[in-house]
């Protein structure tokens, strides 16, 4: 940025922290050096006014607390301030220990826009008299949001309350289909991130899998368009919608068989035959369908009914496979 | 200049005097410059553009007054400039959604510490965190393995541990020399030199079992070096055979889940996609097309098709069912 145009904008924060009385544009323009000065013309009243809204727009863009109102009922014209208390980040203090979980916390970031975030919330707080010692490092490499294109709109959208839009794809179905959202907030879940909003169109709440989300989404209306539900966990609402509800299957499996399956599985001991009974607990049953056809003759499917007929579906269908082969 | 270069200076500017009134003993220039992540002739440049600045008069009294001695700085006015500008609502979820997250792994010695910066984060950052935080983090985590991996990394020794393959259903024992822990959007990975395989291996937490510290110290040779994850953990080889498959509609989430090539829309089946992925593990790719349980579609090579056909066969008759026409 143009040495002139930062020395402009913190002297306006000065300015404009210094004093209790709102100040009208006039007489900023008037005392805050950089300023175009007033020489009676159009041109220099224009060219003041441009610059005034854009060291606003972006004061307020950082965060700093813009407040515009008028001292007395004289006065003709609104003025600005900038309550200190609004301004000022509250005291805080933090141990040795703590400011260290900070500092690893900070590094979990990856988008831009967090990364960005973190950097400059560590600047802060080292401003407020806190050290973060920055060479302290734990064996670990935290990667939160990494190369999810998808994330930082999203993101944004849910943070400002902005309805959203965006091309989804399931993977059954032929193209993408656009979708219009509220969003509430984006979860990372086993591996995967998702976005959990209300969707206008089937007005219902829905969640949407980054991956599968086409091309950039669009923020779309005003700010604060509408609130989450006040008692929202975002991650229960994931495991609810991917999850679903939970099912107890039983196998046999043949001995030193599916090793994968026994990992993960209750022994119900052996079976007459000799093989051993597992029992699995599972909150997607196709998905286990799917996993259970792969082991192929080594385990078959006592029960539940529509598991094990599941099960021989798949094997029907690519034992004919073979056929036209 | 951009938006983005704009705000990280008027930060650094707004965050420089308050920065320097709490270190009134002064701080030395290359200090000042780690802690604000540039270099120290930027904040030189920063320090002498707040020299210009001040209060409304803009007098000698009304600047901000900074004093070097040898290399130490400190500031002896600060123009009102006394704490920094409070967090945005970004900076409040960056801080709040890590340390939640760092909350969630199991093992970590420093939770307490954690919870109580926690605690004052979230009071200090006000408004901005008590709204409904727009993100969340689930971290899956086995707590005693994790447990005994970062002890090893700590102590750096070696680790014993058995590795569940899926590709192959498989359990393999392994001595490894453990490089780094990794949490890939809330799942851990073991980066470790793989004496087995004489090679770095990523290994999923979730798929190690037994793992046991050993008594020798973990030596990763010389050519040990991280692998980048930028391109994501699971990588083809390039050089690998080609199976090519077509996916009926209900099994086109292939394409999205492993890095696939030459992916084309195809009639039959109805709606389908023809993919081909590399890999040289042929036991894998019998796995993927017997999971898919008939969604996909074998056209290379030919015997792999062939011997899923057959491996149904058999397994159809454990169940009792007859076998398809044709089939002896």
């Amino acid at each position: 940025m143009a040495a002139k145009r930062a020395e402009r904008l913190v002297n306006l924060v000065i300015a404009l922290l210094s004093t209790r009385q709102y100040v009208t544009a006039a007489r900023i323009r008037g005392t805050v050096p950089g300023y175009e000065a007033d020489d009676g013309s159009d041109r220099a009243d224009e060219a003041f006014k441009r610059m005034f809204e854009r060291d606003k727009a972006d004061l307020r863009e950082m965060g700093v607390p813009l407040e515009t109102g008028r001292t007395s009922v004289f006065d003709t014209e609104d003025g600005y301030r900038i309550a200190r208390a609004d301004y000022e980040l509250p005291e805080i203090h933090l141990t040795g220990e703590e400011a260290a979980a900070v500092g690893l916390a900070l590094r979990l970031w990856e988008s831009a826009q967090l990364a960005g975030a973190a950097q400059s919330a560590l600047v802060k707080l080292r401003a407020a008299g806190i050290d973060l010692d920055p060479t302290r490092s734990l064996p670990i490499q935290p990667r939160l949001d990494r190369g999810e294109a998808a994330f930082e709109p999203c993101y944004a959208a849910a943070r400002d309350r902005r309805q959203l839009q965006f091309d989804y794809r399931r993977p059954d179905e032929d193209t993408a289909v656009r979708r219009h959202v509220q969003p509430w907030g984006v979860v990372a879940w086993h591996g995967r991130w998702y976005l959990v909003g209300h969707d206008l169109d089937r007005r219902a709440d829905r969640v949407f899998r980054l991956s599968r989300v086409v091309g950039t989404p669009k923020a779309t209306g005003p700010a604060g368009a509408f609130d989450p539900p006040a008692d929202l966990d975002l991650t229960s609402v994931v495991a609810r919608q991917v999850g679903g509800e939970e099912h107890l299957v039983v196998v046999r499996a043949r001995p030193g068989t599916a090793v994968g399956l026994r990992r993960r599985a209750t022994s119900l001991g052996p079976a007459d035959d000799g093989d051993d009974r597992l029992q699995l607990s599972t909150t997607e049953p196709w998905a286990l369908a799917d996993e259970l056809t792969a082991y192929g003759a080594d385990v078959v499917v006592e029960g539940p009914t529509e598991i094990r007929e599941a099960v021989v579906e798949r094997l029907t269908r690519l034992a004919a496979m073979g056929e036209s082969a | 200049m951009s938006a983005a270069g704009t705000t990280d200076r008027m930060t650094r500017l707004l965050a420089l005097v308050p920065y320097l009134s709490a270190r009134p003993a002064g701080v030395a220039l290359s200090e000042a410059a780690r802690d604000f992540g540039v270099t120290e002739r930027q904040v030189r440049s920063d320090l002498e553009l707040l020299w210009m600045c001040g209060l409304p008069g803009y007098g000698p009294g009304d600047l901000i007054d900074v004093s070097f001695e040898g290399d130490r700085v400190k500031v002896t006015f600060s123009a009102g400039m006394v704490r920094p500008l409070r967090l945005t609502t970004d900076e409040a979820v960056a801080l709040v959604v890590a340390l939640r997250t760092l909350l969630e792994l199991p093992g970590l010695a420093e939770r307490d510490a954690v919870s109580r910066a926690l605690a004052k984060v979230s009071a200090a950052a006000g408004d901005a965190a008590e709204r409904v935080t727009p993100v969340a983090v689930s971290v899956d985590a086995r707590e005693e393995t994790l447990t005994v991996v970062r002890a090893a990394l700590e102590q750096q020794r070696a680790l014993h541990l058995h590795y569940y393959v899926p590709t192959r259903d498989e359990r393999t024992e392994r001595t490894v020399d453990p490089m780094q822990l990794l949490l890939v959007d809330g799942r851990w990975y073991l980066e470790a030199w793989c004496r087995r395989a004489e090679g770095v291996r990523l290994f999923r937490l979730d798929r190690v079992d037994d793992v046991v510290v050993l008594d020798e110290p973990a030596a990763p040779p010389p050519q040990a070096t991280s692998r980048s994850i930028d391109d994501g953990v699971y990588r083809p080889g390039q050089d690998a055979p080609a199976v090519k498959l077509r996916l009926a509609r209900a099994g086109r989430w292939v394409a999205d889940y492993y890095p696939v090539e030459d992916v084309a829309p195809v009639d039959d089946p109805p709606g389908g996609l023809a993919v081909t992925v590399r890999t040289a593990d042929l036991a894998w790719a019998r796995r993927l097309v017997a999971t898919l349980g008939g969604n996909a579609v074998v056209d290379e090579p030919a015997e792999l098709g062939a011997q899923v056909a057959a491996e149904a066969r058999e397994a159809l008759r454990r169940y009792g069912v007859p076998p398809a026409p044709g089939d002896g």
